[in-house]
């Protein structure tokens, strides 16, 4: 990924920065400019929208065959998660066992590296996810 | 004068482990008296996916959350570390979008060896004293190199602790702040160089002690006070051995000790080392304990913090930082190298 792109994700990447339609209440995240649902209703009145980063385990996988750049990373967990504010968001699980990972389980965003671009590159950082405390 | 002190900290330790025992086990050493011989029994070991910044951005938030406290209020995050994960480029504006208090906020990263962290305490409250800023963030944390096969590699572990310091709502006072510092070479680690090192014995006598009991005994003479007017004393952990030797040279007894030492079960965590340690005496004091922490940094440096607990760290969420080393995952030593990205 690039440099400009990374930069311009940081909120949801770091702090769950999503967007609320002012006319239905509905969150979503990744942001929308525009409600999906409200459509010309919304225009103007979608807010930016932190998640508190709670969620439940919606399903998982476990990753044994990764995409190049995760290549040494495997095998690791990816989920589909609820999010406490109804929208729904993949993301990694991390410090569990994958035997305990399981649907409906509770987890919370937590903060890690995603992947670099080489030694050479920039660290790009965001959202994982763990078990709840 | 106006009171300054900590208004929230929170500490993080990766969920990793290895025993001393493994490591000595590959390099055909006795695990056994080695272990006995440090005080350090097993070390922490962060995952592939952790670093100083994300060490950093969990003891933050974690402060940030204990506390209440607004992030845009915080004026200035610095991040002490010996291992920032770039040698251009700050931690601290990472640590400072990723807990929001960005942008009306100064930042900078600190390096001296492992008292980077209470450094960054001091620059805090010289700025909050002055009324500069409402509220500083200051964090230890490393993930600790040691080159495989050298005698550190048994302790250098990962870890971090991030404190809020401020007027308002203050949880344990600082009622004052001492350093001691001198051009010592026990220990360093050259531009582009992956592993640190050091002069063996004498990083003890004239590097370690002389600094910690100097700044101890100058914190005192300051103060007017004597080792028993303090329930807990913190001491910089580069193993378990040196911080009992101090506290013993200087009148303080095993039990003052022992609440902040975590070095035999987590290992050193360099700029964390006496940050967690804090962390871990402030999660079971009582209103009105007395605490004394001396940090050690090589090169070399020692600042030292006379603290008093106030009523407040009553309504402050605590146990924290024992419960989560509790959560622990052994590794062997193939696995702790591949963590550790030696493998290239």
């Amino acid at each position: 990924m690039g440099i400009a792109r990374y930069w311009r994700e940081i909120p949801q990447r770091y702090n769950l920065i999503g967007t609320k339609c002012g006319s239905c209440g509905r969150v979503y995240f990744p942001p929308k400019a525009i409600c999906p649902v409200c459509r010309r209703k919304s225009i103007g009145k979608m807010e930016e929208y932190k998640l508190k980063g709670t969620g439940t385990v919606e399903t998982y996988t476990i990753i044994y065959t990764p995409p190049p750049h995760f290549e040494g990373e495997e095998p690791y967990a990816i989920a589909l998660i609820k999010m406490d504010e109804g929208c729904y968001l993949m993301g990694e699980i991390v410090d569990c066992d994958f035997e305990d990972i399981h649907i409906g389980m509770k987890v919370e965003a937590c903060f890690r590296r995603i992947e670099e671009d080489g030694t050479r590159g920039a660290i790009q950082y965001g959202y994982k996810f763990k078990k709840a405390e | 004068m106006e009171k300054v002190g900590i208004v929230g900290y929170g500490a993080y330790v990766p969920r990793y482990r290895i025993k001393a025992e493994e490591i000595a086990r590959v390099w055909g050493k006795n695990g056994k008296s080695i272990s006995a011989g440090l005080g350090v029994y097993e070390k922490s070991v962060p995952s592939m996916d952790e670093d100083t910044a994300t060490i950093s951005v969990e003891a933050a938030r974690r402060a940030i959350k204990f506390s209440g406290v607004d992030p845009t209020e915080i004026g200035a995050v610095y991040v002490g570390s010996e291992s920032h994960p770039y040698a251009v480029k700050p931690t601290a504006t990472i640590v400072g979008e990723a807990i929001g208090a960005t942008p009306d906020m100064t930042a900078a990263d600190y390096e001296f060896a492992c008292k980077a962290g209470t450094a960054a305490i001091q620059t805090c409250m010289g700025l909050v004293k002055s009324d500069m800023i409402k509220y500083g963030m200051a964090i230890g944390a490393d993930v600790s190199q040691a080159a495989p096969g050298d005698a550190l590699e048994y302790a250098a572990s990962a870890g971090g602790a991030a404190y809020i310091i401020g007027k308002d709502n203050i949880i344990a006072e600082i009622n004052e702040t001492v350093s001691y510092t001198t051009d010592t070479p026990d220990f360093w680690r050259r531009e582009g160089e992956p592993y640190p090192g050091h002069g063996e014995r004498f990083t003890g006598e004239p590097a370690y002690f002389k600094q910690v009991l100097s700044a101890t005994k100058k914190l005192m003479d300051k103060m007017g006070t004597k080792p028993s007017d303090y329930d807990y004393v913190v001491f910089h952990q580069p193993n378990g051995k040196f911080p009992m030797r101090a506290a013993k040279r200087l009148g303080f007894s095993k039990e003052q000790v022992e609440e902040g030492l975590l070095c035999p079960i987590i290992g050193n965590t360099y700029s964390g080392s006496t940050m967690i340690g804090l962390s871990a005496v402030l999660d079971v004091a009582k209103p009105g304990d007395r605490i004394l922490a001396t940090s050690y940094g090589s090169g070399a440096g020692s600042d030292s913090f006379d603290i008093t607990v106030t009523d407040k760290i009553e309504g402050y969420p605590r146990n924290n930082i024992r419960k989560m080393i509790e959560n622990k995952v052994y590794v062997d030593y193939a696995l702790y190298m591949k963590y550790r990205g030696e493998f290239k």
